[in-house]
């Protein structure tokens, strides 16, 4: 007779391992102290772990517990995360307690990885894009044990995440209902808890961490660093696409470039009339450069990956606009908001390192393997999208025009750079980076962050390509050198085929948007320092102290 | 840092008495355009100090495109460059020709 129910049995056996660390308590309350031997009684050789490292909020202490178990007694664990932000993440493979990973985004770890990789230390299954990979928790890649992070929990496990809740949801579902083991930590133990973001009945073990958990101000850009370029472009943005195609669901990537556009909002998009008839709805964390634009009338409603440090007290304030809970404070949710981006945004824009001369576009450069972050599953047109807008059915008219195809709308994605990064280093290209990482690393495939049949529009301060409009490879190829500026690939241009180009509306530069270039000085933004962004949140804001010079 | 110099001609001549225009900042990634009337037989001369080296023929194109858009002569343009893109330098150069040529006789 098959046994169905070795799972269940094997977790039973692991929690009668851990029983004496938990104190008498609900059983489920365990010392800090006991972490690492909590850890040794709940893991096996093999097994996947989650660990849980967002943008955002991290596991950290548990990151650390579990980077110093000892790797004779825990080895070959699979991790199974959406980001690898602490160097502890690394540190966990270093020391041989991991050797299997994947993941979607390594940003900060990106080089350390790389070089594991090249050291056999790690072997890498794929980089995901986020949904991909949340998906997968629920088909092949299921946690065995889950190690999150929570601001607070009461006596009987029930978990309150604050506005950070991120990958916590998805990750505690996919662990408890598969019978896993879900260990959390928390900042403090509670009474009674502001509001239940994770039930206690999916939480196995509680550890109060000796200090608060990290959380990283990711999204936060000062905007004293945006150049005169960047609000050049963030003008061409708003009048050439935003208000065209009238976009009203969006996303933005990170970055000064959209930082720019957000405001630029309540200023330029405002003398053109734009208010109530562009960017009304968010899927976005809470990006402190959107403050003069949701103070300004022009946000209905943001809906959000993860929070923002120091943005608490404002969007508590401002409850119309963000998703808060019972308690005041936000609920974010990375899965969800994923797939809001996806199927309910007309837009994404975003900047990225390298465009090719096919419109790829990725942040891979050799020698680190920085994965994705939210671009992919935000600035990919949704297959499965029926509903219509204006802006999805008027990008779906210019891409079919003159083919016999049925109607369709399509998804804008836009990719914003500059033609040179820094150091002069040329944004277009003739061939990826990516493909010599992938064979450096043994990858599959090159790691495309956008593929070029998904960019709608390539924006640089020479002007806009629409590449919706082209009609053969070789238009595409002219549309992307046309906007490519001074790099080689730029100066290798066909000048006739780009004029040609440009008289069909194809290549439009700054003069034939109507863009007045006088205008593109830092004078134009709503807030030009952080002190401004705070001073726009009636005091609301409370940026981080290294966003602090006053 | 490299010095290098570019001379254009078949421009029109700009009226020697006006004053000099000087925009930007030498700081990282920027750069400074002094532009000013002098006689030299019709040519717009330029004259750059850079902090990059090996860039000569990126500001030669940079150049020719901004020549095509201002046909001028007898004009001397010196720039300090601190690492500028090719963006900011023809930013900065249309910025410095508009204060030149807007401004007073």
């Amino acid at each position: 007779m098959r046994d169905w129910n070795t799972q269940a049995r094997n977790r039973q056996a692991r929690l009668a391992r851990a029983a004496a660390l938990a104190r008498a308590n609900g059983g489920k309350e365990v010392a800090a102290a006991d972490a690492g031997a909590l850890l040794e009684a709940v893991l096996e050789p093999g097994d996947r772990v989650c660990l849980e490292g967002n943008n955002q909020k991290q596991a950290d202490f548990l990151a650390r517990a579990l980077a110093e178990l000892n790797p004779e007694k825990v080895h070959d664990l699979h991790m199974v995360q959406s980001v690898l932000a602490l160097p502890e993440h690394i540190d966990v493979f270093e020391r041989g307690v991991a050797s299997q990973l994947d993941f979607s985004f390594s940003g900060p770890q990106a080089g350390r990885l790389a070089k594991l990789v090249s050291a056999n230390q790690i072997r890498i299954g794929a980089i995901h894009t986020y949904l991909e990979l949340f998906g997968r928790y629920f088909v092949d890649l299921t946690p065995r044990v889950s190690l999150v992070c929570a601001q607070a929990a009461d006596r009987a496990g029930n978990l309150y995440t604050g506005p950070n809740t991120e990958d916590t949801p998805v990750i505690v579902e996919a662990t408890a209902f598969k019978s896993g083991i879900v260990i959390a930590q928390v900042n403090e133990i509670l009474d009674s808890l502001p509001r239940v973001d994770i039930p206690g009945g999916w939480v196995d073990f509680v550890i109060q961490s000796p200090k608060p958990h990290y959380i990283e101000p990711l999204f936060t850009r000062d905007p004293a660093q945006i150049s005169e370029i960047q609000v050049l472009m963030a003008m061409m943005a708003i009048k050439g696409i935003y208000a065209e195609y009238e976009v009203n669901r969006l996303n933005h990537g990170i970055g000064f470039d959209t930082a720019a556009i957000e405001l630029l909002l309540p200023t330029y998009a405002e003398s053109l009339g734009l208010k109530g008839k562009i960017c009304r709805h968010w899927a976005l964390n809470p990006h402190p450069a959107l403050i003069p634009a949701i103070e300004a009338g022009f946000v209905e409603s943001v809906h959000s990956f993860g929070s923002e440090l120091g943005m608490e007290a404002y969007i508590r304030a401002r409850p119309d606009v963000f998703f808060t809970g019972p308690d005041g404070s936000m609920r974010s949710n990375r899965a969800l908001c994923q797939a809001a981006g996806h199927y309910a945004c007309d837009m994404f824009i975003g900047s990225t390192l390298q465009i090719d001369l096919a419109g790829n576009s990725s942040t891979a450069t050799l020698g680190r393997i920085s994965g994705f972050g939210g671009a992919p599953n935000m600035g990919s047109d949704a297959r499965g999208r029926r509903h219509a807008s204006p802006a999805w059915l008027k990008a779906g008219r210019e891409a079919r025009a003159g083919r016999n195809l049925i109607p369709r709308g399509q998804k804008l994605v836009v990719q914003m750079v500059e033609t040179f990064r820094e150091h002069m280093q040329p944004a277009f290209v003739e061939k990826l980076d990516a493909w010599e990482l992938a064979e450096s690393a043994n990858m599959d495939l090159p790691p495309v962050m956008i593929y070029g049949e998904d960019v709608t529009h390539i924006l640089t301060e020479e002007g806009v390509a629409n590449l919706l409009l082209c009609r053969t490879d070789e238009e595409r190829e002219q549309a992307i050198r046309g906007v490519a500026g001074y790099t080689p690939v730029g100066l290798g241009r066909d000048r006739r085929m780009v004029e040609n180009l440009r008289d069909r509306g194809i290549i439009r530069r700054p003069e034939d948007l109507g863009v007045d270039k006088r205008l593109a000085t830092r004078d134009l933004l709503a807030a030009r320092s952080v002190k401004d962004l705070v001073r726009a949140s009636g005091g609301l804001y409370d940026p981080p102290k290294r966003f602090r010079n006053w | 840092m490299e010095k290098l110099t570019f001379e254009f001609f078949g421009g029109a001549p700009v009226n020697a008495t006006r004053a000099p225009a000087l925009v930007g900042v030498v700081g990282s990634g920027n750069l400074e355009v002094l532009i000013e009337p002098a006689e030299l037989g019709g040519a717009c001369a330029v004259e750059i100090l850079t902090a990059a080296r090996g860039f000569g023929a990126t500001w030669k194109a940079v150049l020719d495109d901004f020549f095509t858009r201002h046909k001028l002569a007898d004009v001397r343009i010196a720039i300090n460059d601190v690492g500028a893109t090719p963006a900011v330098v023809a930013l900065r150069l249309d910025q410095a020709v508009e204060d030149f040529l807007g401004g007073g006789a």
